[in-house]
């Protein structure tokens, strides 16, 4: 089957460009993770309930009639109080903890949300128009037989713009460096002046609107459902490979898994049986922690002794 | 070393009958003594005296259970390391706590935190305001890596630096915030002595250049007496003595603590 990639160069192209589309998709998930993880050193084990809670949110606002744009502020408004809650009783009280103790929280959290989430919004299924056609590019389509639809387009653009908007925002601006120190050392961090509690607060409502965006595209894509908590497990590889602090790593492992996923089902799938899509990303980046654990673009610890 | 013409002025910080404990631990029992502006300020004593409680409790990290603070004539009750900050005093730990994974530059410009006020929407769009106080702020940061000698190693993520320099650039980032009063906790531990003269001269050109007031805790007693204008010994938590270098190192209950008494 390796081979017939090679005899079918087009046919393996349009399967790694599919696979790239998706892989976009789960950067957006994965760059919720970065971004608390490079502002207080965390793995957010809640992240993926934040999407859910999130996409069920919006989603119900527009089940209630409200306009789509009113719906998105009013889904960020109650994402950012969320975030503040978050931080008043679970995080400051947690100051000066060892980090173990701080990813258990979130794993508390993890449940607490996402039965909030169904408590308040209920379980069903719910499908979700944003307005992007699901068709193919027409042109494109003519052109060189490759399918890509507008959807595909428009979130690839959506994860570009976010990416972009944060590595200026991390690199450039006092408040990204006051998110990398709160990361690196809360003691030095609070003594130039650094409000942790701001800190922490800001990062969690900004993690709640790249939950926001994940959501809406998921949910757009597969429903809005239970299964988009589970998102935060795809996450995982991309996060892997890409490096859990760089927010240029989530995209460029978020592309990876998506083009070795799909091309590994199609090729090398039959030679095993198949359905090897959804284990074959985790081997891959098991394997890959061995000989780079801290991913492509991750900071590389060195610990002088 | 003290140079008549110091230009000492008033009193700066003033601590008052502070106690500390943890616990049934007693750091810090009643110890009062005043910090005088542009002064360099020792604090010494034996091990487990409560010097870096002092500091931490100085700079807002602990809050004492009787006692009072005045500082730049307002006396304060329990305050936190970042409003600290706000008004005005810096300090370096006794073990470095720099950001290990952030370059030298970014080390430093994270001093300026509290000088950069533009808002976070303009901060996240990048625009106008933004960057040009970015700029300008960064302008006053290579001024400082001019002054400690640092260029080479602007773009160094400091976890990779020497001891000796990472001790350097967390001076740096103290005295990007233009602090008021600077709190040293033993800048020159596990210095070699080229190491320990280069440290001696900023502290000494910080002092004198921009009239900082520093209050410092060194073991290294030669840098003591050296730097120092006056010094205030700690021992067991409490102030044993008070004074001048040279009334500090002739005092009978200072030779006992560091030498040991025979009872």
């Amino acid at each position: 089957m390796l081979e017939f990639a090679f005899q079918e160069p087009m046919f393996a192209l349009e399967v790694i460009i599919g696979g790239l589309l998706s892989g976009i998709m789960y950067s957006l998930v994965a760059l919720g993770f970065v971004l608390i993880f490079k502002a207080s050193g965390i793995f957010n084990f809640a992240q993926g309930a934040l999407v859910l809670f999130a996409a069920l949110t919006f989603v119900k606002m527009l089940e209630f009639g409200v306009n789509f744009w009113l719906a998105i502020v009013i889904t960020l408004a109650i994402m950012m109080v969320l975030a503040l809650s978050i931080e008043r009783v679970v995080l400051r009280p947690l100051v000066n903890q060892p980090l173990i103790i701080l990813f258990m929280a979130t794993i508390g959290l993890n449940f607490l949300i996402e039965g909030l989430a169904q408590g308040i919004w209920g379980a069903e299924v719910h499908s979700l128009d944003l307005g992007i056609p699901e068709e193919p590019l027409e042109g494109l389509m003519d052109a060189v037989g490759i399918s890509i639809t507008y959807f595909e387009l428009a979130s690839a653009g959506i994860a570009a713009a976010m990416v972009f908007g944060l590595s200026i925002f991390f690199n450039k601006t006092r408040v990204g460096r006051a998110l990398r120190a709160v990361a690196d050392d809360h003691q030095a961090a609070m003594s130039v002046g650094i409000p942790l509690q701001h800190i922490w607060a800001l990062t969690w409502a900004a993690a709640g609107i790249v939950a926001l965006v994940a959501g809406m595209l998921w949910g757009a894509k597969i429903g809005v459902q239970f299964s988009l908590a589970l998102l935060a497990l795809k996450a995982l590889p991309v996060l892997i490979l890409g490096g859990f602090d760089s927010v240029a790593g989530a995209i460029v492992g978020g592309l990876i898994i998506g083009a070795l996923e799909k091309f590994s089902e199609v090729f090398i799938g039959p030679y095993v049986g198949g359905a090897i899509e959804n284990w074959f990303p985790y081997v891959f980046a098991t394997v890959f922690l061995l000989f780079r654990p801290q991913g492509l673009f991750g900071q590389k610890i060195i610990e002088r002794v | 070393m003290s140079v008549p013409d110091r230009n000492i002025g008033g009193e700066l910080l003033k601590v008052d009958n502070i106690s500390l404990s943890f616990g049934a631990v007693r750091a810090i029992i009643d110890v009062s003594f005043d910090i005088r502006e542009r002064e360099i300020r020792a604090i010494i004593g034996p091990n487990g005296a409560g010097k870096t409680s002092m500091l931490n409790v100085i700079n807002g990290v602990y809050h004492p259970q009787e006692g009072s603070i005045t500082f730049n004539g307002q006396e304060r009750a329990q305050m936190k390391p970042h409003e600290a900050a706000e008004q005005g005093i810096a300090r370096t730990f006794q073990n470095v706590a720099l950001f290990r994974g952030m370059t030298t530059l970014d080390n430093i410009m994270t001093g300026r935190n509290l000088k950069m006020k533009s808002n976070f929407l303009s901060q996240a769009l990048y625009w106008g305001p933004s960057r040009r106080e970015e700029m300008e702020n960064r302008e006053f940061v290579e001024n400082i890596i001019d002054f400690l000698e640092i260029q080479a190693i602007r773009k160094t993520p400091v976890g990779r630096l020497p001891y000796g320099l990472q001790k350097r650039v967390e001076l740096g980032r103290a005295l990007a915030a233009e602090p008021h009063l600077l709190l040293l906790d033993e800048p020159m531990a596990g210095m070699n002595l080229e190491e320990k003269e280069d440290m001696c001269r900023f502290i000494l050109d910080v002092n004198e250049e921009f009239g900082t007031t520093i209050a410092l805790i060194e073991h290294d007693m030669g840098v003591v007496m050296d730097l120092s204008d006056r010094v205030v010994v700690l021992d067991y938590g409490r102030k044993i003595a008070d004074g001048t270098p040279d009334e500090v190192r002739a005092d009978q209950a200072v030779i006992d603590a560091y030498l040991g008494v025979s009872h």
